[in-house]
């Protein structure tokens, strides 16, 4: 499956490895060109540099084939915007997106948005692992 | 009118001074503390500080009764999702968003924002206006008709010079409003009017048809 990622920060390059390493074809955008250190040497995808947000960036890698696109950057606002561009403009069937706020995240789901709250879900995981 | 700005930036804080002059409840959304002091010192308490993208603040500040919100903060991103909350977490009935990526127009129109101004774009067309050469001025967009009004200008090397308003293969949804000639008052463009050289044509038009009425009025 065609995979485009946006940000190359740990969880990014950690999912792209993953990805690369069963055969899928991954392409990682990052504003940074120093994050693409965190990716493996062996790794066979496509590094961008690049701006989420940027229509022309997003099809220099490839959004118009991609069957999936991750919005994993540091900014809530810019996850969401990226993936509102990736859904509502380039069809991409499967989108996801990370949102730290709880509240965003919610209000997001609702509108029909797949994203997930890693605060809420550690929170959750973190009182399940002191509770039980 | 209860109106939300978020962002306290130059813009924000401007537009602040203009909405309350015109005497309208007006409150500021801007993060950073220093900006807030100095706002408050000059303008009063009409700012509260707080991220305008959380839907947290904008419970606070009370945006299920503002008739208004306008991001106006440097990130276009920012400007987005504080739209968007407002307008699908408290149903504000009127969100606009400053953009400063004009690119970002059409994406914002298509993710439900109702008014988008981009600067970068006002500055463009102001200078358009002031190039003689370009023959195709915009003076407005009528946004929920998808129409706008333009002005052409019938150079003196222009095909259509001495043809009649009925010999020209004007786009349909094409309306010519108005024809300025030097020295005359303004004349209402009939089938038979003829065209001379520096005449202004207003007319009213679809963006999508904008390129074939140039292409008609003045042949080139």
């Amino acid at each position: 499956m065609k995979v485009v990622i946006m940000g190359c920060g740990r969880v990014g390059a950690h999912l792209a490895a993953l990805l690369d390493s069963e055969g899928h074809s991954v392409a990682v955008l990052d504003t940074d060109a120093y994050s693409f250190r965190r990716l493996p040497p062996d790794f066979n995808g496509t590094a961008l540099l690049g701006n989420g947000i940027d229509e022309e960036a997003l099809k220099r890698a490839g959004i118009e084939e991609a069957d999936i696109f991750v919005a994993l950057t540091q900014g809530d606002n810019r996850n969401v915007m990226a993936a509102q561009i990736a859904k509502h403009i380039f069809n991409v069937p499967r989108v996801v997106c990370r949102i730290y706020d709880p509240l965003r995240q919610e209000l997001y789901s609702t509108l029909g948005l797949e994203a997930f709250s890693p605060t809420t879900i550690f929170a959750q995981m973190l009182k399940g692992k002191l509770l039980s | 009118m209860y109106i939300i700005i978020i962002g306290g930036g130059r813009v924000g804080y401007y537009l602040t001074k203009a909405l309350l002059d015109e005497g309208h409840e007006v409150l500021i959304v801007e993060k950073n503390a220093t900006v807030c002091e100095v706002i408050t010192e000059q303008m009063g308490s009409v700012c509260f500080r707080g991220d305008g993208c959380e839907a947290a603040t904008l419970a606070e500040i009370g945006t299920g009764r503002a008739d208004m919100l306008i991001a106006v903060t440097g990130d276009d991103e920012d400007n987005l999702v504080a739209c968007q909350v407002a307008k699908h977490k408290f149903n504000v009935p009127r969100t606009i968003a400053r953009i400063r990526n004009p690119q970002n127009e059409p994406i914002f129109k298509k993710l439900g924002i109702d008014v988008t101004v981009s600067a970068t774009n006002i500055i463009l067309e102001h200078i358009e206006e002031e190039v003689p050469t370009h023959p195709l001025i915009h003076l407005l967009t009528i946004r929920d008709k998808g129409l706008e009004i333009v002005e052409v200008k019938i150079s003196p090397d222009s095909t259509t010079v001495g043809k009649a308003v009925k010999e020209l293969p004007l786009p349909e949804g094409s309306t010519l409003s108005l024809l300025l000639r030097k020295r005359q008052k303004p004349i209402i463009p009939r089938a038979s009017t003829i065209l001379q050289a520096e005449d202004r044509i207003i007319a009213v038009t679809t963006p999508e048809s904008e390129a074939a009425l140039r292409t008609a009025l003045t042949g080139i």
